[in-house]
């Protein structure tokens, strides 16, 4: 039921229902929030989005108050300014003034309010916090004294991933966000996703850094660097860059890592390719025995981590196979730079990903030679871009350079990977290959595309159907995994992506991404799939060829040493 | 605590059923002396609830502790009419006289101090409790004799 209010002075309609920042934001007015986060419930927390309402003694909180007839609303009357201005004071009262050293130097969500406000002194001298910042876990930083308590991370880790592995701790004066008895993020039920701080808006959560470890090895005349990028990183590496996704920005990327030094540049569409054909074979085995189905994906670190964590049951289910950037670290590291005369040990592989979980992975025991590590730093894209500026890469003035080597090229397939139902759409493509001898009848598969948390499709392959479902979100893996348990059966592939709507949107990528950022990075990935020549992964000739010179056939003795995991070792922690 | 002492004292409480937690946790602090991640693991397994969220919620009330408390666990109430009675000296005096800051352990885990909220008992102020027995209407001398004899107690 619409009826009117009045915001500023100007009458609005509105519906039953609305809260008032919905109204706000629909109209195009702004008010500041540190706590509010689009699609959850609103918690009133950080009190930064309060607005006046006649007839209301007290300032009330846009974000939860709802709309009622003939509201009438101030948004930025001057009671309202001095209390949010004040309110960010208090924020500051005891807040470290270190911005100039500040991961979030110039993305803080605080630091514009500052500005916002114009505040120009420290008016309120609180007490210094001084605790301890978490350096434990491999891909996340957590340093509470920077933190405002807006708890959005709180509820991104219960609500979106399901895991809690932090929460309000303490009372009063005294609360900070943090996990049971204090422990590090490392050993705690943390899956590493880093959604926690893609909404942090000041910089108390950030990942672990490693470009310091990639600028010495790129300046060592020892050592022989070479970088691997997941398909997610040129959909949106573009966006910080200001240059529009296109099948270009691939081999400008290309270009931009070799001007920085790097020797090889690896399009890990390859290996994702490479996944799919062992996966595919691996598929097939398990169906002809009708042994460990649902055969889970487990190209996710994050989600193996959930798995292994909540689910240790379910652990025979998942996937054999290494994730894409661990096959193609150690086929780097054991065949293609053999190739280039180079010695393994002299090797320093970079990967690029869109993710944090990726430098967890790289570090676990069971992803190394005894104490060589496959993989020997992974960089974010934020991190990529630190490094694009800090080498005074100039995009505008690069020659496009296509992939040169034989492992270079990749098919569609491998490239969908990116995205929450591109694995499981290119894994069909090629099992129905393997099954019936024939390509799908449409490679597109419409039902396992799209932005939501759970897609399920039915496929026919030659006389079978298959019941398949991609779930991104571990909060919907969660609820997927209960159905299981409890009895349901007629899945038999499942794709899990820890972050919601998966790569494109992971916990490595640009901060303050919105919706907007999401579909345009999900679109490139899907344009290239349009445009691409090769589109399913067994016609790929590099795969082809790397069959025939190295591994036999999918599922080979020499794949499985290469490109399989042992799960029975535990992980390093 | 062993793992079977804490199956016996969840059995008497529903599984699922959050609004069990608070007396679990207070039942389990009863037999153990306070709360250890094992249990929270234990708990949490058996309400279907994060450890973490356990944890933030055991945090949040005072009753509950993390780690073990001295042999003699001293008490003191900080509630406003002892506070009026000094209570504030007091807890200065306990701490310097034993050795111990309010909130810890004594190195030979042998004496700790802990600040309570009001203990209900403010006709008596200033109350101090060591172990289970009170001290009421506690004097300068009262408590120099107090700390006397827990200093020859544990000596």
């Amino acid at each position: 039921m619409l009826f009117d209010i009045e915001i500023n002075n100007q009458p609005v309609s509105a519906k039953r229902g609305e809260t008032i920042k919905n109204v706000l934001d629909r109209i195009g007015i702004n008010v500041p929030t540190l706590c509010y986060l689009n699609g959850f419930t609103p918690t009133g927390g950080c009190r930064m989005c309060v607005v006046e309402v006649d007839g209301a003694t007290e300032l009330v909180p846009s974000c939860s108050h709802p709309v009622t007839e003939w509201m009438k609303i101030r948004t930025h009357s001057p009671r309202v300014l001095k209390a949010r201005k004040v309110l960010v004071e208090l924020l500051l009262a005891s807040h470290h003034d270190d911005c100039l050293y500040c991961d979030r130097n110039g993305m803080c969500g605080l630091q514009n309010l500052a500005a916002e406000m114009d505040i120009r002194e420290r008016k309120y001298h609180g007490k210094r916090q001084h605790i301890q910042v978490d350096r434990a876990c491999q891909s996340i930083v957590r340093d509470p004294a920077k933190c405002v308590l807006c708890g959005r991370c709180i509820r991104v880790c219960d609500e979106v991933m399901g895991v809690s592995a932090i929460d309000v701790i303490g009372r009063g004066c005294d609360s900070k966000i943090g996990t049971t008895y204090n422990k590090g993020l490392n050993i705690n039920t943390c899956v590493k996703c880093g959604q926690c701080i893609m909404v942090c808006p000041t910089g108390a959560l950030s990942e672990k850094s490693q470009l310091q470890s990639v600028l010495e090895a790129l300046n060592n005349p020892e050592v022989y660097p070479v970088i691997q990028f997941s398909p997610a990183v040129p959909a949106s590496v573009g966006e910080d860059l200001n240059i529009k996704a296109s099948k270009d920005i691939l081999n400008l990327l290309r270009a931009a890592l070799k001007k920085m030094g790097f020797r090889q540049v690896f399009d890990l569409s390859m290996a994702a390719d490479l996944t799919i054909m062992e996966e595919a074979a691996e598929f097939v085995e398990r169906m002809k025995n009708r042994d460990k189905l649902p055969m889970l994906t487990s190209c996710c670190p994050s989600w193996v981590k959930f798995l292994e964590t909540g689910y240790p049951d379910m652990l025979p289910k998942l996937s054999g196979c290494a994730s894409p950037q661990q096959m193609m670290g150690r086929l780097i590291k054991n065949n293609i730079t053999s190739a280039a005369g180079q010695k393994a040990e002299n090797i320093f592989v970079v990967s690029v990903m869109p993710c944090t979980a990726k430098k967890y992975e790289a570090d676990t025991d069971r992803m190394k030679d005894g104490t060589t590590r496959m993989v020997d730093a992974v960089i974010t894209t934020r991190e990529l871009i630190k490094l694009i500026r800090m080498l005074g890469i100039d995009f505008s003035s690069l020659e496009p350079e296509a992939g040169a080597t034989h492992f270079g090229i990749r098919s569609s397939a491998g490239n969908l990977f990116g995205i929450s139902g591109g694995h499981l759409e290119g894994l069909l493509r090629s099992i129905s290959f393997l099954m019936s001898g024939q390509e799908l009848s449409s490679l597109k598969i419409s039902e396992l595309r799209g932005l939501k948390g759970r897609k399920e499709a039915r496929i026919k392959i030659g006389k079978v159907i298959f019941n398949v479902a991609a779930v991104s979100g571990l909060a919907n893996a969660r609820v997927l995994m209960e159905e299981i348990k409890t009895g349901r059966d007629d899945f038999s592939i499942i794709e899990v992506m820890a972050c919601p709507n998966g790569c494109i949107n992971g916990g490595g990528q640009k901060l303050n991404s919105d919706e907007k950022n999401i579909r345009s990075r999900m679109k490139a990935i899907y344009d290239v799939d349009e445009e691409e020549i090769i589109r399913v992964a067994h016609k790929n000739p590099a795969i082809v060829d790397l069959y025939e010179r190295f591994l036999a056939k999918p599922g080979s003795d020499r794949s499985k040493e290469l490109l399989y995991v042992n799960r029975t070792k535990t992980a390093a922690e | 605590m062993t793992k079977e002492k804490i199956e016996s004292i969840l059995a008497g409480y529903a599984t699922n059923k959050k609004e069990g937690l608070l007396p679990i946790l207070q039942d389990i602090q009863a037999q153990n002396g306070y709360l250890t991640e094992e249990i929270l693991a234990e708990v949490g397994k058996y309400l279907n609830l994060p450890a973490n969220k356990i944890y933030g919620v055991a945090t949040f009330y005072d009753q509950f502790r993390f780690s073990p408390c001295g042999q003699f666990h001293i008490r003191i109430c900080r509630g406003t009419s002892c506070h009026l009675f000094g209570s504030s000296t007091y807890l200065e005096r306990l701490e310097t006289g034993l050795k111990v800051k309010a909130g810890h352990v004594s190195r030979d885990k042998k004496v700790s101090i802990e600040i309570t909220s009001c203990m209900g008992a403010c006709e008596s102020a200033p109350v101090i409790r060591v172990n289970d027995e009170y001290h009421t209407h506690v004097t300068e001398e009262g408590l120099k004799a107090l700390i006397q004899s827990i200093k020859e107690k544990t000596k």
